[in-house]
């Protein structure tokens, strides 16, 4: 393209440092944006021919997350997450505040390109919300006081590293350590401990068919020893689906493949649920370490962290404590003198898209592409990243497996229920005094946790996010397990005052605006509920479009392409078994009304014409 | 079959934001016409000239929605009608007319009657007699509850013939390949 | 056949259908002479399932038949009052989603949209238009692009991509916004490197790639499904038995 330069040097120091590989593009993409905010055309174009990718497919991936951006979006682009519980504390009139004090409207960008302001999916701060980002930094517990400062701030131009710490400081709310987040681990203690397992075991466990064994020391068992413990410990995901994890690891390690990969899930995107930020703030150590137990089981070389590009604020200490790993012999070559045993992570900054959670929609991301769900079978323990057999854990999962690999699987299995082994680390926020992080061992109840957080009059809390479950007062003494009330972490307190029909219609648009778009009835539908739920919030729906909301959620549910459109609906099905009257009485009639406003659908006409007749008006039906 | 003479379906029929091309679909139906005058009457209806729809069986409305007053006609029917039918491509999808969705209506109005070359001292129309344009134009289903939907542009003779058929004999219609059309 | 009878077999709708291993459940079905609705899978591209039109249910679960792997002794319900529902929603979602005007398009009697919907008994789109604002895209001298029709089925990506080997089209944006989008700075089709003779031109199920200058040619009642329902002519194309996937010059 003529307007493309032949060279631009700065591009060029990120593309080298990637190896110009094309699997990298996002972080590519997204180190490219830095300087200018948004990625011109010829940026684009440039970067297509650097990488020798069709320049189509790299505008595409550009174009699928929410944090790069093809048009400018300012020089300071600040969002404001907008779960509910940003909502319930009053998230829009500081957004408001914002817009106003800078002059600029509120999904625009302001006339000199100095900044724009807008809303993004939940960010993880909601034990100190409201919060916002701000070119990717987060700032949490906003009041009209930090907004001006911030408005100041950006005025000013000053760049958003020089802010004073305080702005951008994220605390971590530790509420009730147990096993997990009460470990003293100290770095290396886990590796070892999976090392010397296999020194301690019997000859039967050497089930040795093929791995990384073959590359070295052929009589080591601490793969297998420490994978039966795994086993034995009844450990499941944590990342919400719940699936064992030792029959995971075994899965992938018996994979064929050229190599195998150890991936841990940090993209965090459930609203509500934020407990993976205070593990990654606070006990990176223990993750990595999982990680290297998992790369030990497998014979892995390489591992991921795909980290949310809400975290950004993390991405700097989890670099430094990789560094510090290599620096201790725990990651890189020879890991603790084990002779053949190498690996080695390298941490992925995603860019705004709640599907990459769902595990090959991760994968397909760490290749540089558009995060769409493969289809399954295969499953990515036999082809994974780049059709490799991987293991996708949870970041909670990892640690849980690096106890694990200390204490054996007999220990983890004996905390908890019999069929939830083990302690959740709950991500508690909402009506309560005291949101934060809590974990409990398997079993407990909501009433206790409602309890411990100090949450009165609650009527509803919402279990694992809007994917989740919603329960009322009348089950709070259920429990928290996979056997009644499975979850990621995410706990949202609802008390008496909220209104459960706004709950369900901030999720609603939620879904929709991360639905990836691959399937109709996810792309299409997502949009629809949006609109009825809108439809009833405007007082000028009708029982017909409850009917449609049934019908819609339905066909949702049974023939999406995954997981976000399977549960995008439980939020209307949950609210509408419990909260019926938090419909009911929005109706404008039992009948039908007009999918549109009709007299407000006038209103450009009556302009034009400078009408205001009793004929330019429509009333009410007879 | 009862020997009391059957009562006479009342019909009713209007275009509202469409071309009557439908109305000239079931005047299609030719010959036909004497035996469904056997069984119907008409009320509201170019046909008739009633211009006011009374209680009825049935109400074929063709067009879709373009302005206000399309919106009185409409409700009448729907107040009047036991059954709704939206007829033609217009009342079922907003048809041709929803081709201007897209476009600003006031700088659509701009366009044909001031700044159109072959207008001269042209402004947008602004009598109070006027039907108002909504924003957008929509299809009927948006507006009110439709019972049938005869797709086409127009549907064809025998597809009117057979939906009318049906509905007369106590059927639900149904068209099958060759009388579904969209176009 | 004697053939048929050492090939595993599943139940579709009570019917035994033969396969061959890796064979999904909607290759085995047309190849056996079975229609399942369909709008993004096409006999010549390796199947991805994102219409979900094909939707069948197995042991209570639904899948794309399309992308399910043929599994023996499977038994796949298709034709049932449940499904067709649900097919006949998610068409109605494709046609609010776009801008779709049938009198005035001239894919219309070609159009897999259009037939799909006919065979389902679609009578109207019944959800609420969307009424989307997707300019057209008339710069290249022989080829008009008409987003508005377009059912993302992502068949002419594969087709560029895979058979043309020229990546001319592309996807842009996600959930709702999600677009199509050419391979060119400027956006431009007339950019790109598209010629009539592409793959890509001829497998759009709707009306968005077209070459100009030949609408219309063909009169109402001699377009492809003016004479039968697209229910009796997808088994006309689909390959009855497997045959090699078409590769062109990468």
């Amino acid at each position: 393209m003529k307007t493309t330069p032949e060279v631009l040097p700065e591009v060029d120091l990120i593309l080298d440092r990637y190896g110009r590989d094309p699997t990298a593009l996002v972080q590519i993409l997204r180190e490219v944006q830095e300087p200018a905010g948004w990625l011109p055309p010829a940026t684009i174009t440039y970067l297509a021919r650097r990488l020798g990718l069709p320049r189509a497919r790299v505008e595409g991936v550009a174009g699928f997350y929410s944090f790069l951006h093809l048009e400018p979006a300012g020089r300071y682009r600040v969002r404001f997450s907008d779960n509910i519980t940003d909502r319930m504390a009053g998230n829009l009139d500081l957004l408001d505040r914002l817009c106003t004090a800078l002059w600029v409207e509120r999904g625009k960008v302001s006339e000199d390109g100095l900044v724009s302001v807008d809303t993004t999916s939940c960010t993880g701060m909601c034990d100190q919300g409201p919060a916002l980002l701000v070119n990717g930094w987060a700032v949490p517990r906003l009041d009209a006081a930090r907004i001006d400062q911030i408005a100041e701030l950006i005025r000013d131009g000053q760049p958003v590293e020089s802010w004073p710490a305080e702005l951008l400081a994220v605390e971590d709310n530790i509420r009730r350590k147990d096993i997990l987040l009460g470990s003293e681990l100290q770095p290396g203690d886990a590796i070892r401990a999976a090392m010397a397992r296999g020194r301690q075991e019997p000859l039967e466990l050497a089930s040795n068919d093929r791995s990384w064994r073959e590359r070295i020391d052929t009589t080591s068992l601490g793969p297998t020893a420490t994978l039966e413990e795994i086993k034995r410990s009844n450990l499941r995901g944590r990342g919400g689906a719940g699936f064992t994890t030792g029959l995971k690891w075994e899965a992938c390690r018996n994979a064929v493949g050229q190599a195998h990969y150890v991936v841990c899930n940090a993209d965090e995107g459930e609203p509500g649920t934020f407990k993976d930020r205070v593990l990654l703030a606070g006990y990176g150590d223990l993750l990595f370490e999982g990680m290297t137990v998992c790369a030990y089981v497998l014979g892995a070389r390489q591992g991921f962290l795909y980290l949310r590009g809400e975290y950004r604020h993390l991405l700097a200490p989890l670099e430094a404590a990789l560094a510090r790993r290599r620096a201790d012999g725990l990651l890189g070559e020879n890991i603790c003198g084990q002779r053949g045993f190498h690996f080695d992570i390298d941490i992925h900054l995603g860019a705004g898209a709640y599907v990459c959670g769902e595990e090959s929609a991760l994968i397909e991301s760490l290749e540089g592409k558009r995060g769409i769900p493969r289809n399954r079978p295969p499953y990515p323990v036999t082809h994974g990243y780049l059709q490799q057999p991987t293991t996708v854990n949870n970041v909670e999962t990892y640690c849980a497996a690096a106890l694990i690999a200390i204490n054996g699987g007999a220990w983890y299995r004996n905390i908890g229920t019999a069929k939830s082994a083990g302690t959740k680390v709950l991500s508690v926020s909402g009506d309560c005094a005291r949101p934060g992080v809590y974990e409990y061992p398997f079993g407990v109840t909501v009433r206790q946790v409602l309890e411990d957080c100090g949450a009165r009059d609650a009527q509803a809390v919402q279990v694992s996010g809007p994917s989740g479950t919603c329960i009322d007062s009348g089950e709070f003494d259920r429990r928290i397990a996979f056997e009644d009330l499975p979850t990621a972490g995410a706990f949202m307190v609802f008390d008496g005052s909220r209104d459960m029909f706004e709950v369900a219609r901030n999720f609603v648009h939620f879904f929709a605006h991360e639905s990836c778009g691959f399937c109709t009835p996810c792309r299409v539908g997502t949009t629809l509920l949006c609109r009825l739920m809108d439809k009833i919030a405007r007082g000028k729906g009708s029982r017909h479009d409850i009917d449609q909301i049934y019908r819609v959620s339905r066909l949702l549910q049974a023939s999406s392409h995954c997981g976000l459109g399977h549960t995008s609906c439980n939020p209307l099905f949950d609210t509408l078994k419990r909260f019926r009257p938090a419909y009911e009485t929005r109706l404008e009639s039992l009948d039908f009304e007009p999918a549109f406003d009709l007299d407000g659908a006038l209103a450009r006409a009556r302009a034009v014409t400078g009408r205001d007749d009793p004929g330019a008006h429509i009333g009410e039906a007879p | 079959m009862s020997d009391a003479p059957k009562r006479k379906l009342r019909v009713a029929t209007t275009s509202l934001a469409g071309c009557f091309g439908c109305h000239m679909s079931v005047l299609d139906i030719d010959e036909r016409l004497f035996d469904l005058l056997e069984h119907v009457e008409f009320d509201r209806s170019p046909i008739t000239d009633i211009k006011h729809c009374g209680p009825c069986d049935v109400g074929l409305v063709e067009g879709g929605i373009c302005n206000a007053e399309n919106i009185h006609v409409l409700r009448e029917f729907r107040k009047h009608c036991k059954v709704l039918v939206a007829v033609g491509a217009c009342a079922v999808t907003g048809g041709l007319p929803a081709q201007r969705n897209h476009i600003d209506l006031g700088a659509c109005l701009q366009e044909v009657y001031v700044t159109e070359p072959s207008v001269r001292n042209g402004c947008i129309p602004n009598d109070p007699e006027l039907p108002l344009l909504f924003d957008k134009v929509h299809a009927l289903h948006e507006v009110v509850h439709i019972d049938y939907f005869l797709p086409g542009c127009p549907p064809p003779a025998d597809a009117i013939w057979k939906f009318l058929t049906d509905l007369l004999a106590g059927r639900t219609p149904h068209l099958g390949h060759g009388l579904i059309h969209y176009d | 056949m004697n053939v048929d009878l050492q090939r595993p077999v599943f139940v579709l709708d009570g019917v035994d259908v033969p396969f061959t291993t890796g064979q999904t459940v909607m290759q085995a079905a047309l190849a056996a002479g079975h229609y399942i609705p369909h709008l993004c899978y096409h006999p010549e591209f390796k199947p991805h399932g994102s219409c979900k039109v094909c939707t069948v249910r197995v042991n209570g679960q639904t899948f794309a038949s399309c992308t399910l792997p043929a599994q023996p002794g499977m038994e796949v319900e298709s034709n049932t009052d449940e499904l067709n529902d649900k097919r006949r929603t998610l068409v109605q979602m494709l046609f609010v989603e776009g801008n779709h005007f049938c009198p005035g398009c001239e894919k219309s009697g070609n159009c897999l949209l259009q037939a799909v919907a006919y065979d389902l008994g679609v009578m109207s789109a019944e959800l609420d238009h969307l009424f989307p604002n997707r300019p057209i895209d008339a710069s290249h001298p022989d080829v008009l692009l008409e987003f508005n029709r377009c059912i993302l089925c992502e068949l002419c990506i594969r087709a560029s991509a895979e058979i043309d080997g020229k990546s001319v089209f592309a996807l842009s944006g996600r959930g709702i916004t999600k677009h199509l989008i050419v391979n060119a700075e400027s956006g431009r089709l007339a950019d790109t490197d598209i010629a009539l003779t592409d793959k890509a031109m001829e497998v759009c199920p709707v009306g968005v790639i077209l070459p100009k200058r030949v609408g219309f040619r063909v009169p109402i009642g001699q377009r492809r499904f003016d004479a039968s329902p697209i229910s009796a002519q997808a088994l006309e194309d689909a390959p009855r038995t497997p045959a090699p996937r078409a590769r062109g010059q990468a």
